[in-house]
């Protein structure tokens, strides 16, 4: 068996004295596709945060890439550089040219050469499809292609992992399908992925598990085709009641 | 500009009851100034007769004459295209204010024959002072944001005292302070080198709130697609938050730039030779001060109008580049 990309043993968050994460279990192996759900407030913004520690959490044991986060960790950005992370509201550096967005980490974090750096970045335009853009600034993009940019971005940091804070939420819904469809193939090509999202044709496509939450709890995670036909908790079914009626 | 309403109405001064106040207002102005005993009585000497004896008469002929030509300027200059007006009008005020400074009866040759000096040595050193001043305050500035925006418990305590110290006190004291304290403590400071450390603490302090808000304005999605990226804190700092956070500092810090030019004139106090102090002992000797003063005063102005501009340009440039 592979060894877990990520491993989430027994987690408590608290914000105050409002408990955010509530003993969440849970392992991604290699190549594992895993889409989380649940109604808004549920946690899994929170769950997804706390796995590159952009939030910390104060119970349990988190370990991303066999190295384990905790406060006095001294090597945080050798995780996050391992760690890909792609935001509902995009968070393209506006002050950056496409091109520069994509080149910026690689050079900057890990030493890359401009011009190896530059290829790299167009090899990864060319496949979110969009390398005609390179050369302009995030805001003059559609909300569809600056999410594809994101992605492309972290892309090029070469991850071990992908995690998608609701990565479509923030779209116009024309736009929905050319993210969607961009994470698709990125998931064929054998990308670890962790994505939080409501998109279920999405989940029902690619996902080996679909995790749902709810007040802070993983309350359920099944295999796609047991959790939409065969669901277990109440809860579940009637959160995909709501989100599926329409 | 302001937001601009679709609906277009009458230019304000083109409404019959503003123009008729306009006009009623002017006339009682220019009737209580009583001009019968300037160029303007002479002027209508042949209406109201010899001017010294006109009286009331003459007042009011006056002032209905001066009213209705100012009404007729306003509502002519009313017609014109904004670019125009605005030109026009520039024009106008600046004539009546010359007009008030010739009203001085300055000697002119005095002038000429100081001026050289005042900007050779006056502008000069007011220039420098000022730019190695602005230079090292927007340094102290930046740190003095950081420490205020960080979570440690020694540069937050220091930053806020030193803003709250510096921005406490007025300005001249701290010259005053700078220049005649420091001695005390057994080190003697040249007044240069003390006037550009005054102007840079007190500016520092001010401009430290400026960066701060400017950091602060940057969203918190910044940061986190920054350190998730594996950015470090100095990095996400340099290369991400602080250009972006640049043409959100540069209209407030060229206004203080402005600013400070003219505090400058405070270092005079302590005998710099600059703009300031020229002006007020080069016409010590013969009792000519008004004329050191009037020019001065006409040098800052124009200083002041060159740093706008270039101020402007400089936003331009951030405004394009940023789309």
């Amino acid at each position: 068996m592979n060894k877990p990309v990520i491993e989430m043993r027994g987690v408590n968050k608290w914000y105050g004295t409002y408990h955010a994460l509530r003993n969440v279990n849970f392992t991604v192996s290699k190549g594992d596709k895993i889409v989380i759900c649940g109604p808004s407030g549920s946690g899994k913004s929170t769950l997804i945060r706390t796995l590159n520690w952009l939030e910390s959490h104060q119970e349990g044991e988190i370990t991303v890439d066999g190295i384990r986060l905790h406060e006095k960790m001294k090597d945080i950005d050798k995780v996050r550089m391992e760690v890909g992370m792609v935001f509902q509201h995009f968070n393209l550096f506006p002050h950056l040219s496409v091109l520069e967005n994509l080149m910026a980490a690689p050079m900057w974090v890990r030493g890359v050469a401009e011009a190896e750096a530059r290829e790299t970045a167009m090899k990864y335009l060319e496949r979110v499809r969009i390398p005609e853009q390179a050369d302009k600034f995030p805001g003059q993009l559609s909300g569809g292609q600056q999410q594809r940019v994101a992605i492309a971005r972290s892309l090029c940091m070469n991850p071990k992992v992908m995690l998608f804070d609701e990565p479509t939420s923030a779209l116009d819904p024309e736009m929905v399908s050319e993210v969607l469809d961009t994470m698709v193939e990125l998931a064929q090509d054998g990308m670890t992925m962790v994505c939080v999202t409501h998109e279920m044709g999405f989940a029902k496509a690619v996902a080996d598990r679909v995790i749902f939450m709810d007040a802070g709890e993983i309350i359920e995670e099944n295999d796609p085709v047991q959790f939409f036909e065969n669901p277990q908790s109440e809860r579940t079914r009637t959160f995909l009641s709501q989100i599926l009626q329409h | 500009m302001l937001y601009a309403d679709t609906v277009v109405s009458d230019p304000l001064v083109h409404k019959p009851k503003v123009i008729a106040a306009m006009l009623a207002a002017a006339a009682v102005f220019f009737t209580v100034l009583n001009l019968n005993g300037t160029v303007f009585g002479e002027l209508m000497r042949p209406v109201i007769g010899e001017p010294a004896e006109a009286g009331y008469y003459g007042q009011f002929a006056i002032g209905v004459v001066l009213a209705l030509l100012f009404t007729l300027n306003v509502v002519v200059i009313g017609f014109l295209k904004f670019r125009l007006q605005v030109v026009i009008v520039w024009l106008q005020l600046l004539c009546l204010f010359l007009a008030f400074f010739y009203g001085f009866n300055l000697d002119f040759e005095f002038i000429r024959k100081k001026v050289w000096f005042m900007v050779s040595q006056g502008v000069f050193t007011t220039l420098y002072v000022s730019a190695i001043s602005i230079a090292l305050a927007s340094v102290l500035a930046i740190i003095g944001a950081v420490a205020k925006l960080s979570s440690n418990g020694f540069a937050y305590a220091i930053a806020s005292f030193y803003t709250s110290f510096f921005r406490g006190l007025p300005l001249l004291m701290q010259v005053y302070l700078i220049y005649l304290g420091l001695p005390q403590l057994g080190y003697v400071i040249d007044a240069v080198p003390a006037g550009i450390l005054a102007l840079t603490l007190c500016y520092g302090a001010y401009m430290t709130e400026i960066f701060r808000a400017g950091i602060q304005s940057i969203p918190k999605g910044q940061w986190e697609a920054s350190r998730s990226l594996g950015f470090k804190f100095g990095l996400t700092m340099r290369r991400i938050i602080l250009p972006q956070s640049l043409p959100l500092i540069i209209p407030p810090t060229g206004n203080q730039f402005i600013a400070m030019l003219k505090d400058s004139s405070l270092v005079s106090v302590i005998g710099v030779w600059e703009l300031m102090f020229l002006a007020r002992t080069l016409g010590n000797k013969t009792f000519q001060h008004m004329e050191m003063l009037i020019t001065a005063a006409l040098i800052y102005w124009m200083l002041s109008m060159c740093l706008e501009l270039i101020q402007g340009r400089i936003e331009r440039h951030f405004r394009t580049k940023s789309h």
